[in-house]
């Protein structure tokens, strides 16, 4: 009937064409019957649109963050995030292995003898399996006490708790007993890094994170059980933990690592957190008088855009006139202060110094071009080294750095060999008194003690020389060494207004290592080296002419040779290094097995690398003087020590008894 | 009178079933934007799209979720290639060296890379980058030791590290 007909929506309508022989029925009919029901229609699916759109929203927001980069109008933000694409380079240059253009027709393969030469001599790492940050430091009752990040089951990140040792000289260490297992629900997940406070009346607290078993990051309280046992060998949680959770408009997963609290002129202790809003990395800050409640600052110790989540926060006084460590809580106008940080994102230690206002807690870099976190920003090491962390060792009034070294191998051999990751030799540090813009770190005073026989030399170099320097045994050195160039040479580069100032292109990464010869360098030592020079780890110096006639010196590890291996990491590390007038140029090197410590200029620049040479091990790895420079004759004056193992003992009353002993 | 009726609930039918239609496909568009979303910030669009969508549960999983089911992948191409490497062992046993390191690089990659992604992708994510990382070296460690051109199982080398870049990229984005 026609009256019905009309009264049907069109929907219905529309269906009878559909279902017929699929000829569109009278159009007229169609149009005039579309308008009232089709608003409704739209309407209904406008609705509909806007509450899945709103869902769809919630529902992205879950669990991820936005990825969109900030990209302010201003300079220092697009120099932010290019450097934060920087950043990201280098690690993928780091992380991503080419196989090398070397690789044999036969399969490489560890094989055990290989991998047990690996392990060291003299750097902290535990009998086996994994180990990650340093945590808590501290010297008590006649003991330096080092914890870590430690998975007693395998060779693997995971089931991480604190592993313990004890030394009298931060050198020869005994092992002790688990000091914290994952034993409550607000560490299930992870019993992962803090550190330590100590309290006026000398008692210990320790603040450290766990990942609870829903996985979100919360601070908890612990304290030794007995303060009267020097090996602190029991700890207990307190039963209010946790202490602290992650505040509104912070993520679960990013809010961790405590540091050591410091006193504020108010008396209260205050302690600082690193995380992140967005891609802006921050320092959140926290008040308390008894660590077990706390009042967040609403203001943050310092951000910056652009570096991502900061862990492993460090926070520090250093003496700008005296070369000693400070207590955490020194304060005053003789005094920086030191923020440092790990970045997640590019696994790089970074740090800045500034001035720190304790009325609100804020802290300010000195120069904000070079801040925490941005990729030209100042790093302790320039190697492999991260999740580093200091402690004032009031034994002997320094301050000390422990840094976390890892592999960089392939999980197979980590696998077959049974262990993965070492400490650095435990360093002081700082401040540069003398360029008021760095800080300076040193290999701590007892490593000599390791020192065995030494040999002395005297020699001079010509352009594209290697000598051959016979110390016997070469896996375990200590090697300190003065380099000048020879006046004339350099005379002549300077003079030499055609040659090119260098120095702006120049970088120990991109510039081809070791064998890439200029005019004054690269210079120095070839460690690990098997006598063919197939495998062979240099530690040099580059002189680069600059603008103005200006030098400036750089400080390189060229690990792309040290192996045969395809499956390690090989990277070229190192930085320009600062050398004041009058200053010859100074190297130290640790070599102990698979790892190589350079302090370039005294500590200015450090470089730790890892290496695993499969040829230039036992009977067969050599040290070797090279100067690979084209033009420049340089004299070398340098002491090489065969250095002791330290003997790291496993847990027994016996080895802590002998250890007392010293 | 009766069709009037049967009309009216008919129209209302249509209307429910078009709005139903109209809602499951805007929250499919909506759920499968973050995929897309997700998948436009790694190297390999269309892999991560073509492994995503093979998932049901990628419809409503967050980043970790994604990341997950990328590492189950990373799994089950790790499992099947040891397979292959068996195989092998019997069509091609002049090849044993190499094979019997890749068993090693691959066992290492199902029992150890794998455990540890999927333990670290939910509490500290740069582990598990530095794992899934470790896959694709192992798997590339593996087919070089095969002499040029001897490999029986080159294809699932470049399927297992263009897997791992776009792993790698989505755990980038928990960090």
């Amino acid at each position: 009937m026609a009256k019905s007909d009309a009264l049907l929506p069109i929907s219905a309508r529309e269906e009878d064409p559909l279902l017929s022989d699929g000829s569109r029925s009278d159009p007229n009919a169609e149009t005039h019957g579309r308008r009232r029901p089709v608003k409704g229609l739209l309407a209904v699916s406008f609705g509909l649109f806007f509450i899945a759109f709103y869902v769809a929203l919630i529902a992205t927001h879950d669990g991820s963050r936005s990825n969109d980069v900030k990209i302010e109008s201003d300079g220092t933000a697009t120099k932010a995030s290019r450097a934060h694409l920087a950043g990201v380079s280098e690690k993928s240059n780091d992380q991503l292995w080419k196989l090398s253009g070397d690789r044999n027709t036969v399969a490489f393969s560890w094989n055990n003898s290989m991998l047990s030469w690996q392990r060291t001599a003299f750097h902290f790492q535990p009998e086996q399996n994994w180990m990650n940050d340093p945590n808590g430091p501290l010297f008590y009752k006649g003991w330096y006490h080092f914890f870590y990040q430690y998975n007693p089951n395998a060779a693997v990140w995971g089931d991480i708790v604190w592993g313990h040792a004890v030394s009298k000289d931060l050198i020869h260490w005994v092992h002790l007993p688990l000091a914290m297992v994952a034993d409550q629900w607000y560490d299930a997940n992870g019993v992962w890094t803090g550190s330590a406070t100590f309290l006026e009346d000398g008692s210990i607290v320790m603040l450290y994170t766990g990942s609870t078993d829903k996985s979100v990051q919360v601070q908890n309280l612990a304290y030794p059980e007995d303060l009267n046992d020097p090996l602190l060998l029991k700890w207990v949680k307190f039963p209010g933990n946790p202490v602290l959770v992650p505040p509104p408009g912070i993520l679960p997963k990013d809010f961790r690592d405590p540091t050591t609290a410091w006193k504020t002129s108010a008396g209260k202790w205050r302690i600082t957190i690193g995380s992140k809003i967005n891609r802006t990395g921050i320092s959140l800050v926290y008040d308390t008088t008894d660590f077990k409640t706390y009042e967040k600052l609403e203001t943050l110790l310092h951000k910056v855009p652009n570096t991502g989540m900061w862990e492993c926060v460090d926070f520090y006084p250093v003496s700008k006139t005296l070369v000693k460590g400070l207590d955490t809580s020194v304060n005053g106008p003789d005094v920086k202060h030191i923020v440092k940080a790990s970045m997640d994102d590019t696994r790089i230690d970074h740090y800045a110094i500034g001035t720190y206002f304790d009325s609100n807690g804020t802290w300010t870099p000195d120069d904000p071009t070079i801040d925490v976190g941005i990729s030209t920003s100042l790093r302790y090491d320039y190697g492999k080294f991260y999740a580093s962390k200091t402690f004032y060792d009031q034994n002997k009034g320094r301050r000390i750095l422990w840094g976390w070294i890892g592999e960089s191998d392939s999980e197979s051999a980590d696998v077959q060999k049974g262990w993965s990751s070492l400490q650095g030799i435990p360093r002081t540090v700082v401040l540069d008194t003398k360029t008021g813009k760095n800080l300076v770190q040193w290999p701590v005073e007892e490593v000599k003690s390791l020192r065995l026989s030494s040999k002395k030399f005297d020699m001079e170099v010509g352009p594209g020389s290697l000598v051959h320097i016979d110390v016997g045994s070469a896996a375990q050195l200590d090697i300190e060494a003065e380099f000048e160039i020879k006046k004339e040479s350099l005379e002549k580069i300077l003079g030499d207004a055609s040659a090119a100032a260098e120095a702006e292109e120049f970088s120990c990464q991109k510039s081809g290592g070791s064998t890439v010869r200029g005019a004054l360098g690269p210079f120095g030592f070839s460690v690990l080296a098997h006598e063919s020079l197939s495998e062979k780890t240099p530690v040099y110096f580059y002189v680069a002419k600059g603008k103005d006639s200006k030098l400036i010196t750089f400080f390189c590890t060229d690990s792309s040779r040290s192996s045969f291996a395809n499956d390690v990491v090989k990277p070229i590390y190192g930085s320009s290094v600062p050398v004041l007038k009058g200053e010859k140029l100074t190297m130290r090197i640790l070599v102990d097995h698979s790892i190589v410590e350079a302090f370039g200029q005294g500590g200015r620049t450090c470089i730790t690398s890892r290496v695993y040479p499969t040829k230039a091990i036992y009977g067969a790895a050599k040290l070797f003087l090279f100067n690979n420079a084209i033009d420049a004759t340089i004299t070398a004056s340098f002491k090489v020590w065969q250095m002791n193992s330290a003997f790291i003992q496993p847990y027994s009353e016996e080895a802590v008894r002998a250890l007392s002993r010293t | 009178m009766h069709l009037l009726v049967l009309n009216v609930l008919r129209e209302k039918m249509m209307k429910t079933m078009m709005m139903m239609v109209m809602m499951a496909m805007m929250m499919g568009v909506a759920m499968g934007d973050i995929v897309d979303k997700t998948c436009k910030q790694t190297p390999d669009y269309s892999l991560c799209l073509s492994l995503l969508r093979s998932d049901p549960r990628s419809s409503s999983a967050d980043t970790v979720g994604l990341g997950l089911i990328l590492v189950d992948k990373i799994k089950a191409l790790g499992t099947e290639t040891l397979g292959q490497i068996n195989m092998a062992y019997k069509t091609k046993p002049m090849l044993k060296k190499p094979l019997d390191e890749c068993n090693l690089r691959y066992k290492t990659i199902v029992d150890v890379d794998v455990h540890t992604a999927i333990i670290a992708i939910k509490g500290n994510p740069k582990f598990a980058e530095g794992a899934i990382v470790d896959a694709g070296v192992e798997a590339s460690v593996c087919e070089g030791g095969f002499p040029k051109g001897q490999s029986p199982i080159t294809g699932l080398t470049q399927k297992m590290n263009k897997i791992c870049d776009v792993t790698r990229a989505i755990v980038r984005m928990l960090l």
